[in-house]
Parts: structure tokens; C-alpha cells; sequence
């Protein structure tokens, strides 16, 4: 296949296409394949985004092209369980999937039942299957048009997570999908994509980590969620990717009539992050929750980017974004919140805040309301600022150290998100490397 | 216990307190009155170590020690406190966990043994009520949507819990109904002792029909211009600070 590469920056990726191509069309399903072109086609089209794209203004992903990150051939490297220790939250039971450089691995894995009915699994596996579920929802939600990365994931992608909750089962222990790379010395790219299907009156829980062992890489990350009606859908993100690695993701949440979704993303460290979420309530009566905290040091950069769009009546929405920058880290919130026309009685509610904790780092906040509905109650607020004076002063008269008092107030700051999260084990792992990074922080948790 | 000479301090280059001389043995409780702007604020928050305050003469002894030389949690560990006249939100931390830290902070000064949770709610749980707080709100954010009146009583027990020798009250009166300064000043009355002594800074002599105090200071311009016993403070009250601005500062003031 020929495309017309249109930016120069793209042509290492768009040049993979064609080896792909033969090797996909052997093993992956029919319908798939004219999916793959058309999105390589628009990658093609737009390229990687450069600073002068609005949407990229704030962060600078020409690494991405420069460094030349290539797909992996070959068998992944093996990796001993004890290497995924420190990156799997804890909970004693359930299913929990392991991903090492994008590929599953069921020797890390555990795949006990889930619930009735419930398929839980690799997306390899999946499509081999021909599962019509997948067939259904893979590649139907996320918005390859709108998003170039999430064009060449469409393209590129093999593997995965994949779960189906049919309706009315509820799933009792949270889902855990691991996604670990350990690239080497030469660069790589992964396409992890991860497919959650929750039917009508279904409840489930999922967390998603994402981090790295060692190497520069680069993961191109889309999920996909359906919450049917009346749906409950709890969803986790944890980036703990390598410093001076590139991840991009799209979360795409299709929401029915009632269903409410939930979602929590923490960033922490010093890689390159950006976040797109889409969310869209295509039904009366749903309520869409994005929660997010990002904790960055040294070059890193957490860039959450977010689409609201409140298509149907009576729908109700919050988002509540916090990010820590400490060195010459980057903060990036964008909050477009999108009331079509008829969607009336709109409640939606966004806030930004960033707590600056070095002179080098940044933060920029641009809230963005589309409003074409007239009864409808839209509010957002956005703070920058540094570690109240006053309040160390406070901390300190009553016998606190000046850096346990610094550090007990970024503590507090982030757990006033950290809070939010509902599956106990993740927000203790949380709190705990919010902990590690703090000056004496330890000695802080062990108060708790 | 405390002994202030010459006490000059200024706050952007502008001079707030000018020759503060004040002493305080323990078992005493001493109140600093003034009108608006005299510096009573100035040197609560001196006491307690605040950055904002440069000093820039004079002496601050605290059982001895420099207090000027001290951080101001050197200080606290000392047993310094400073009820604030404005106790600052925290949310995020929980009054309980804040608390207990501070309390270990300072056993672990006196090397004593660090008290457990179940202990600490305990102690917590009975000093709470001293001041009528709901153990519920300890669970909170600091002061997080307090109440005024919550915030000042959390103030106090604070003070219950980490049993200082020497208490500032920072206007502690301030923006109080009767009823909780009834409640507050049960609270430090029930912390009088030999070994402990109170400043007392207030705008108006109310607070001392409840808090009786041994001496009554007034502060006029960044000086104590009259000294005495609490029978000064219905004279203020009845006759206002006019007068004692125009009378030269009394000496020996103690």
C-alpha cells in the first residue's frame, strides 16, 4: 500500500506499515485490515504533531519522531515475576493480565473465572477467537480521525487487554492490567490497546499501570470503554513509565442512558505524558467522573487533555485535575467540555489546580466551554500556586521540621485526590510512592 | 520563664514593636492589651518565631535559652505555643494525624516514647471534650470549614494536647459569642498551673472576666506604656485607651 506522507516526521512509522501489513493480514481478522489502512492513511495525512498544532502547543513531542522508535521484532525478553512486583497494586485476588513490551504474558498473568460469563483476556486471543463482541466495539469508539496517535495505534496494534462483563454480572474483585516495557538500549514503540465492554446493568472495576523496567520507548496507548445502560464502570490509570520516555494515550468512554463512569489517572515521575480522554454520554441521565494526579520531577511532563461531551439531557459531569511540579517539570490541563445542543439541564464541573514547587517548573491551565444549550449550569476553575507560607509556619509552631512540614503540605495536596480512589490497595500503593518521593515521607506515612 | 528586653521588631522595613520589655515567671498569666495596630499581633507572632517579623534589637530569653536564635519549631519542641488569632485551612491532613505527629515530634524531643493511635484518640477524645469539639471534625482537613468558633477552640486543644509551658493567645477572643468564649476560657483555665504560663493578647477586657489574669499590659505605638493588675482592664474598658496614650510609658514594667 502507498499512502502520501505529508510530514517527514511520520515516514519512519508509515514506512513500518507495509511489513506489517503482510504479517497482520495472515493472522488478524478480515474486517480489520481496511481499518488499519484508512488510519495509517490519516496518520500519513496529519504526521506527529508539532508545537504549532493548538492542542500540542504546551508539549513537545518531536522526540517521539527523533529518536526513531521502531516496532519490536522477535519474542519479548523475559521477565521474571519479581521484576512486576513493585508495579502491581496488591490485590490478593482476581484477574490480573501482564503485558511485557505490548505482547501478553501468561506466565505473569492470572486468569481466574471473573464472574459469569465474563471474558477476560488478550486481544490477540480475542481476535483470533473472532469474539463478536470485539468485532462490535474494537476501533468503533476511539476517534482515530481526531487523534494521530491514536491513528497509528489503530494501525499498528496487535495486543491488549480485553474485557467483556455481560449484563446485569457484577465483577467483585478489581481487574488489573500491567503493562511493562523493558526496551533495552534501542528504542522502541508499543501499541497497547485495551478494549472494556461493560452490557446493561454490568459493574466492574479496571486499573491500567503502565511503566517501565529499563531503555527509551515510546507506548502509543488506546482504550477503548462501553459502559451499557445503567452501567457502573470504575477505571484506574497509573503512568510510572520510565524518565525520558514518551507515552501517549486515548481513553475513549462511550456512556448509555444512566450509566456512570468513573476514572482516576496518576502520573508520576519524569517521563513525556499526555492524557486524552473522551468522553461521551450518549444517553439521558448518565455521570462521567475524570479525576487525575500528577506528581513530576526532573524533565518530566504530564498533559491532560480532556473531551466532555454531554450529548444527551440530564447529564451530569465533574472533573477534578491536580498535578505536584517539582524541577523543570511541565503541568498541561486542557478541559473542553462540549453541551450539544438539547442537552439541557447540563451539570458539569471542572477544576485544575497545580502546586509549583520549584522555579523551574510550569503549569498551564486552559478550561474550554462549548455551550449550544441554554439550561445548562457549566462551572471550572483553575489555581497555580506555591506551598502557603502561612501554613508552614503553622505546621512548624507546633513542633513540625521545616521539611516535614513541606512535605506533609504536598502530601496533603495530593491526597485530597489520592482520596478519591476506591480500590483500597491502589490508593495505599499510591500514597506510598507519593510518600517516596518526599523529603522524610516515610516517617510522615508511618502517622498515618 | 520569659523574659523580653528591649524588644525592636519591624515587618517590611516599617518599625512595629519599639523597646518591648516584659517578664514572665511561670505559674503566670500576663495579658497584652492595645488598641488596633499597637503590635500586640507583632509580638505574639515574634514569640512563636514567624520570618515575616525581622528584629532588630533587644532580647528574647526563654527558660534561659536565646529564643531569637530558634527555628520556630526549635521553639515549639521548647515549649513554646502560639494559639493563632487566624489558624490556618490544611485540607488533606487531618487534625488527628497533624496532632499526633506534633505530640510525637515533641516526645520524641523530651525522648519519651512515641504514643500509639489508640492511645492518642483516647487522650484526643478527652481533651476534645474540654472544648466541646466533635471528635468527627478531627477526622477533617485542618480547620478545614471550621466554624470560626470551631477554629478557635481547635486552637485550645491543641494547646490541651501538647501541654506547652508557655501559651500565647493570639486574640483567641476574637469573632467568639459568649457562649464560646465561655468554652475557651474553661479550656485554658483548666491549663493554669505552677509550671505554666499564659500571654494573653486581647482587644477587649471580656476574655479576662473569664481568664483572670495575674497582669494586665498595655501596648500602645510598639511599647508597654502602662503596667497592672487586672483592675487595669476595667479601666480600659470604662475609659478606653485614649488616656493611656497620652501618659508617658510607666516604668518598670514586669
Amino acid at each position: 500500500m502507498t499512502v502520501a506522507v505529508k510530514e517527514r516526521a511520520a515516514t519512519p512509522f508509515v514506512g513500518e506499515f507495509d511489513a506489517f501489513e503482510k504479517k497482520a493480514s495472515a493472522a488478524g481478522p478480515g474486517w480489520l485490515m481496511p481499518i488499519r489502512k484508512a488510519a495509517i492513511a490519516r496518520f500519513a495525512e496529519v504526521g506527529i504533531p508539532t508545537t504549532r498544532d493548538e492542542d500540542w502547543r504546551y508539549t513537545n513531542v518531536s522526540g517521539i519522531a527523533k529518536r526513531g522508535f521502531r516496532m519490536r521484532t522477535g519474542a519479548a525478553p523475559a521477565v521474571q515475576a519479581s521484576e512486576i512486583e513493585p508495579f502491581v497494586i496488591g490485590v490478593a485476588a482476581g484477574v490480573r493480565l501482564v503485558f511485557v513490551n505490548g505482547a501478553f504474558s501468561a506466565a505473569l498473568s492470572r486468569c481466574p473465572s471473573a464472574g459469569k460469563g465474563v471474558a477476560v483476556g488478550s486481544l490477540t486471543e480475542a481476535l483470533k477467537n473472532g469474539s463478536a463482541w470485539v468485532h462490535e466495539h474494537l476501533t468503533h469508539w476511539a476517534r482515530y480521525q481526531a487523534f494521530p496517535f491514536a491513528a497509528l495505534n489503530t494501525a499498528f496494534m496487535e495486543d491488549g487487554a480485553v474485557v467483556h462483563v455481560p449484563r446485569g454480572v457484577v465483577v467483585e474483585s478489581p481487574i488489573e492490567i500491567v503493562h511493562l516495557t523493558t526496551a533495552g538500549d534501542a528504542g522502541s514503540v508499543n501499541y497497547p490497546r485495551t478494549l472494556i465492554v461493560a452490557e446493561a446493568q454490568s459493574q466492574v472495576t479496571v486499573t491500567e499501570t503502565y511503566a517501565g523496567l529499563n531503555g527509551s520507548y515510546f507506548n502509543d496507548v488506546v482504550t477503548e470503554i462501553v459502559a451499557g445502560e445503567s452501567a457502573v464502570v470504575d477505571y484506574y490509570k497509573v503512568v510510572r513509565e520510565r524518565p525520558g520516555a514518551f507515552h501517549v494515550g486515548l481513553l475513549h468512554v462511550q456512556q448509555h442512558r444512566s450509566s456512570t463512569f468513573t476514572a482516576h489517572t496518576s502520573v508520576l515521575g519524569e517521563a513525556t505524558v499526555r492524557n486524552n480522554v473522551t468522553a461521551v454520554m450518549d444517553g439521558e441521565g448518565c455521570d462521567c467522573t475524570l479525576n487525575g494526579m500528577g506528581m513530576m520531577e526532573g524533565d518530566g511532563l504530564v498533559d491532560n487533555h480532556l473531551r466532555v461531551e454531554h450529548a444527551k439531557p440530564h447529564c451530569r459531569s465533574w472533573e477534578y485535575y491536580k498535578a505536584i511540579l517539582d524541577g523543570r517539570s511541565r503541568g498541561v490541563f486542557t478541559g473542553r467540555i462540549v453541551v450539544s445542543e438539547g442537552a439541557q439541564k447540563t451539570d458539569a464541573k471542572q477544576t485544575n489546580m497545580n502546586l509549583i514547587l520549584s522555579d523551574e517548573a510550569l503549569a498551564d491551565s486552559k478550561p474550554q466551554l462549548e455551550i449550544f444549550a441554554d439550561d445548562v449550569k457549566c462551572t471550572h476553575g483553575a489555581t497555580i500556586g506555591q506551598i502557603d507560607g502561612d501554613a508552614i509556619f503553622y505546621l512548624r509552631s507546633r513542633g513540625m521540621s521545616a521539611a516535614a512540614a513541606r512535605s506533609l503540605l504536598v502530601y496533603a495536596f495530593a491526597s485530597e485526590s489520592l482520596n478519591q480512589i476506591r480500590v483500597p490497595a491502589l490508593r495505599t500503593c499510591l500514597e506510598r510512592l507519593v510518600l517516596d518521593r518526599l523529603p522524610g515521607g516515610r516517617a510522615l506515612g508511618a502517622v498515618a | 520563664m520569659l523574659e523580653i528586653r528591649n524588644l525592636h521588631a519591624s515587618v517590611e522595613g516599617k518599625e512595629i514593636l519599639r523597646g518591648v520589655d516584659l517578664t514572665v515567671r511561670a505559674g503566670e498569666v500576663h495579658s497584652i492589651m492595645g488598641p488596633n495596630g499597637s503590635g500586640k499581633s507583632t509580638l505574639a507572632q515574634v514569640l512563636a518565631g514567624r520570618e515575616t517579623y525581622e528584629v532588630t534589637e533587644g532580647a528574647i530569653l526563654f527558660d534561659g535559652q536565646n529564643l531569637l536564635e530558634m527555628e520556630p519549631d526549635e521553639r515549639a519542641l521548647a515549649g513554646v505555643f502560639l494559639a493563632f488569632q487566624y489558624p490556618v485551612e490544611i485540607p488533606g491532613v487531618t487534625t488527628n494525624y497533624f496532632l499526633r505527629a506534633a505530640l510525637n515530634a515533641k516526645r520524641k524531643h523530651l525522648g519519651e516514647e512515641e504514643v500509639d493511635a489508640v492511645d492518642f484518640l483516647s487522650l484526643v477524645k478527652e481533651k476534645a471534650a474540654w472544648v466541646k469539639i466533635d471528635p468527627a471534625l478531627l477526622n477533617r482537613g485542618i480547620n478545614e470549614s471550621f466554624s470560626g468558633g470551631e477554629k478557635k477552640r481547635n486552637e485550645i486543644l491543641q494547646m490541651a494536647v501538647l501541654e506547652p509551658k508557655l501559651a500565647v493567645l493570639d486574640e483567641t477572643d476574637s469573632g467568639l459569642d459568649i457562649d464560646a468564649l465561655k468554652i475557651v476560657a474553661d479550656g485554658v483555665n483548666r491549663m493554669r498551673s505552677q509550671s505554666r504560663a499564659f500571654v494573653v493578647v486581647t482587644h477587649y477586657q471580656r476574655l479576662l472576666n473569664y481568664i483572670v489574669p495575674d497582669y494586665v499590659h498595655v501596648l500602645v505605638g510598639g511599647r508597654i506604656a502602662q503596667s497592672g493588675g487586672k483592675e487595669l482592664a476595667f479601666k480600659l474598658e470604662e475609659q478606653g485607651y485614649a488616656w493611656v496614650e497620652k501618659e508617658p510609658a510607666a516604668a518598670g514594667a514586669r
